[in-house]
């Protein structure tokens, strides 16, 4: 149901800018309006989103700790799952972001028969997951630098070498985009996942598949431009450059179904710091991961500490002190003198 | 538990969760499904606002008027304090990971124990009143409003979590579960709905000094019977300082290891250990818990607990502290202590820890100057410092459970087995999948080791109790040590249920049986005061 949901919201926001453009006519508001907007709003609230977390402090160090910690000279320990400085934290980070390695230590439980006919669980390495976040995050990454080729002139360097590195296998005509596939299989991968597992079902919701949908979306009609319609590039290129440039003009050769595209890409843009996709600000900033375990070695400051103190050790002996005295433990105030106080 | 462990397995299901999205599912307040409530008296007498008499199996919980401002407001606050809470109530992406990665979930296939769903029975609540797109999409978005029905399954899913953290350790943005179930518990009590298995023992702890609530003379008296025992044993008479200023180290145990079997023998080993180096130090019988349960309803009480160890090393003047085998105890010290309470170190003599016999500075503990007590032994045997008859274990075929907290909040793994690889002959390890950071809980942490939900614990313990049978079968292990005393007394019915003639042990007690002490004789028996030669 929730699947549906997200579906039906995807294919309606693509009729919305086919019949906008191709029906109504509305160039202008879909070419130039709700894509400045989009991008305003891409760039306001990731912004904000990123400043009412920081706004939060941090008031204990709480890294998960992933391996040995640093404590005798001879005991190795895990400097990248148990960091103690800045520098390994920085590691640990990096590879956290770059290669996904909480998510690379994946397993699955399996509920089976030991040899004995006894009850047993047994884990699975499990890196399906991993490998589809892979393929879709990298590709995504790769699709996105590519096409900066529409928004810049002369293309810098890099730009024309990822391009081709992309098609360097220069199948069909124009050359396919190895990400094109990738990103593809690594989308429905994570679809098939959330709709075929039952336990993925049952905890997805329809935000879940929304994301994937627009995605899925922005990338079929990305396809269906270059490889069936052959859209014109010249023309687009000539129209990204407009709006870079803050001099918006529309050719007219330019056909719906790249507003389609366009306007899906607009909506994932104003989408993204509401939602979930935020992740890729927030997983710089998660204090399990953020920071070094070293609360032991080094002061750390709670910012909003209240000085609650405990019960005290006058108020217990007060409590106690006749049976302390009996028991032969040394107090502080002897009976007759915590008697005389009172 | 009325079910065999054959039957309890066939009654897990992870391929059909209910028929009814989570949302619409009700909740179960049948019994065995939740501990009872605290004391009113109890709740009140700790601080805690609104305590009133409830039970969850009945409508009407009796809840404050307006007591759905009071958790917004408390929401709002938490949000601003905590930056981990705002961040994980925003980033996760619900890809699953960390589902089965929760004992609970393991051992119960009930779809609300996975750590994602958990943790969303928070975040629906916080789109709807936080965040604009829930606001506005409401459901779509995965919002819903605070009911009454919500507060109930917060109470019935956040006391089914033992914040072990391991769901924590495989998300990919770090997402620690454990950190909401805090925040919905503090929650919780600020209208007035508390357990009585934290709640007793967090009163008992501030005024007695104990969980147990042991009274000073009963504490000198228990500390005595064991020290007979001792000297039975092994020719041995100790007699441990108690409250006693100027010595050079404070030794704080958690209390469950002067309770019962087996945290006594623990207990004994330490006691052994210190006799045998002459380490100068004292126990206090005011600072006679090194579990904190205030850790398990809140911050404030954590640090109100916690503050007695900087409070009576400072009146004892001792120049640092030794900590026991405890779990969560060493995961306060290691990431709360000295934040929370660093500041009543000021004035105290306490210094960086140095250990007296071998010289070694524990530069690693210089900030919180305590020293777990794995650390100090595995420190004292590197030196040579001790004279150990290992082969007086060697009827114990040894296992050992990495307790949550020291594994995954601390990073505790190789000093305890080095220590028990120099006390013991037999060691085999569990499979990695279930050890070390990706260790499995006991089942009955962060207050939950209660008689009444035993059936949960049992579903909980089933990683732990099936990976111990694994090595049950394959290298007949006997024996299954640990450095938290929650475990010495959880893992045991884990044990008999799944992996049943498995004993439990703390490290030092196998220490204490293999370790030398001048002017002992002849050593016959061994701490549980078995006879060697039959065992
Ligand atoms: S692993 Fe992390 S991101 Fe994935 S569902 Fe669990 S908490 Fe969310
Ligand atoms: S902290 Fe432990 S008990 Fe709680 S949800 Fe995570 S894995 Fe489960």
């Amino acid at each position: 149901m929730n699947a549906l949901y997200g579906l039906f919201l995807v294919c309606a926001l693509a009729l919305v800018a086919l019949m906008g453009v191709g029906g109504a006519g509305l160039t202008g508001l879909f070419g130039i309006a709700i894509p400045y907007v989009a991008v305003a709003v891409f760039i306001v609230g990731f912004a904000m989103k990123i400043f009412d977390w920081a706004k939060s402090p941090v008031p204990f160090r709480i890294p998960t700790t992933a391996g040995q910690q640093k404590s005798l000279d001879w005991i190795p320990y895990n400097r990248f799952d148990n960091p103690v400085n800045n520098r390994d934290t920085v590691v640990r980070m990096i590879l956290e972001v770059v290669t996904f390695r909480s998510l690379f230590r994946n397993t699955s439980a399996h509920l089976g028969k030991n040899p004995q006919g006894g009850p047993q669980v047994a884990y699975f390495s499990e890196k399906w997951l991993w490998l589809a976040a892979i393929l879709f995050h990298y590709s995504f990454l790769t699709i996105l630098i590519r096409h900066m080729r529409f928004f810049t002139e002369p293309v810098p360097w890099l730009f024309q070498k990822l391009d081709w590195a992309d098609s360097v296998l220069q199948i069909g005509q124009p050359a396919l985009y190895q990400t094109d596939l990738l990103i593809m299989a690594g989308l429905l991968w994570l679809l098939a996942r959330r709709i075929f597992y039952p336990r993925i079902r049952y905890l997805s919701n329809a935000a879940d598949y929304f994301a994937l949908f627009l995605i899925l979306g922005i990338v079929i009609s990305g396809i269906y431009m270059r490889y069936v319609a052959h859209v014109d590039i010249v023309a687009i290129k000539q129209y990204s450059m407009s709006l870079v440039m803050f001099s918006p003009t529309i050719p007219e050769t330019i056909s719906p179904a790249f507003f389609v595209h366009f306007f899906l890409v607009c909506v994932l843009l104003i989408y993204f710091p509401f939602s979930k996709l935020m992740h890729l600000g927030g997983v710089f900033l998660s204090p399990t991961r953020n920071l070094p375990n070293d609360t032991r070695i080094n002061h750390h400051e709670n910012p909003w500490n209240p000085k609650i103190k405990p019960h005290s050790y006058e108020a217990y002996e007060d409590d106690f002190r006749e049976a302390m005295v009996e028991a032969g433990l040394p107090v502080v105030k002897q009976p007759d003198e915590a008697g005389a106080e009172k | 538990m009325s079910l065999k462990p054959e039957e309890l397995l066939a009654s897990v299901d992870y391929d059909n969760p209910p028929k009814t999205e989570w949302m619409d599912t009700p909740n179960d307040f049948s019994p065995g499904r939740w501990p009872y409530p605290a004391k009113v008296d109890l709740h009140k007498a700790m601080g805690f606002k609104h305590a009133h008499e409830w039970r969850p199996d009945e409508e009407d919980w009796h809840l404050p008027e307006n007591w759905k401002d009071i958790v917004h407001q408390g929401f709002k606050e938490r949000l601003d304090k905590y930056r981990s809470f705002k961040v994980f109530m925003d980033i996760c992406v619900r890809c699953g990971a960390c589902a089965d990665k929760c004992h609970f979930y393991i051992g119960g296939g009930d779809p609300k124990n996975m750590p994602v769903l958990r943790a969303e029975l928070m975040r629906s609540v916080y789109r709807k009143d936080f965040t604009m797109a829930g606001k506005i999409m409401g459901k779509l978005a995965g919002a819903r409003v605070m009911e009454e029905d919500v507060l109930k399954e917060w109470f019935l899913y956040f006391y089914q979590c033992t914040e072990c953290r391991r769901c924590s350790l495989f998300c990919p943005y770090g997402i620690d579960t454990a950190e909401v179930t805090m925040m919905a518990r503090e929650l919780l009590h600020e209208v007035g709905l508390g357990i009585n298995w934290i709640m007793e023992p967090v009163s008992n702890c501030n005024r007695t000094g104990n969980h147990l609530g042991i009274q000073p003379h009963a504490f000198k008296e228990i500390v005595e019977f064991m020290c007979d025992d001792i000297e039975e044993y092994t020719g041995v008479r100790i007699n441990p300082p108690l409250n006693e200023p100027g010595h050079e180290v404070l030794f704080i145990t958690p209390s469950g290891d002067a309770f019962a079997d087996p945290g006594i023998y623990t207990f004994m080993g330490y006691l052994l250990l210190f006799e045998a180096i002459g380490l100068d130090y004292t126990l206090s019988t005011y600072a006679s818990e090194g579990g904190n349960f205030g850790f398990f309803t809140g911050a404030d009480t954590m640090q109100k607990l916690n503050a007695k160890m900087y409070a009576e090393a400072k009146r004892l003047g001792s120049k640092w502290i030794l900590g026991g085998e405890c779990g969560h105890m060493w995961r306060v010290v290691n990431q709360y202590m000295d934040t929370m309470n660093g500041y009543l170190q000021e004035g105290s003599n306490l210094t960086t820890p140095r250990n007296p016999i071998t010289g070694t500075v524990f530069e690693n503990a210089r900030q919180t100057k305590m020293v777990h007590i794995a650390e100090f032994t595995a420190d004292l045997i590197k030196h040579g410092k001790l004279d150990l008859s290992p082969e007086r274990n060697n009827h114990l075929r040894v296992t050992y459970h990495d307790s949550c907290n020291p594994s995954r909040g601390m990073g505790l793994l190789d000093e305890p087995r080095y220590v028990i690889k120099n006390v013991c002959n037999n060691y085999f390890e569990m499979p990695p999948q279930t050890t070390r950071e990706q260790t499995f809980c006991c089942g009955a942490g962060s207050g939950l080791n209660t008689e009444e939900i035993m059936d949960i614990r049992l579903r909980g313990g089933l990683p732990r109790g099936n990976a111990l049978k694994y090595v049950q079968d394959k290298h007949d292990v006997n024996m299954m040590a640990c450095i938290c005393a929650l475990d010495r007394a959880t893992l045991i019915p884990v044990a008999d249920y799944w992996a049943p003639g498995v004993a439990i042990t703390g490290v030092h007690e196998m220490v204490g049986n293999a370790l030398n002490v001048k002017g002992q004789k002849k050593r016959e028996v061994n701490l549980r005061g078995e006879p060697l030669e039959e065992v």
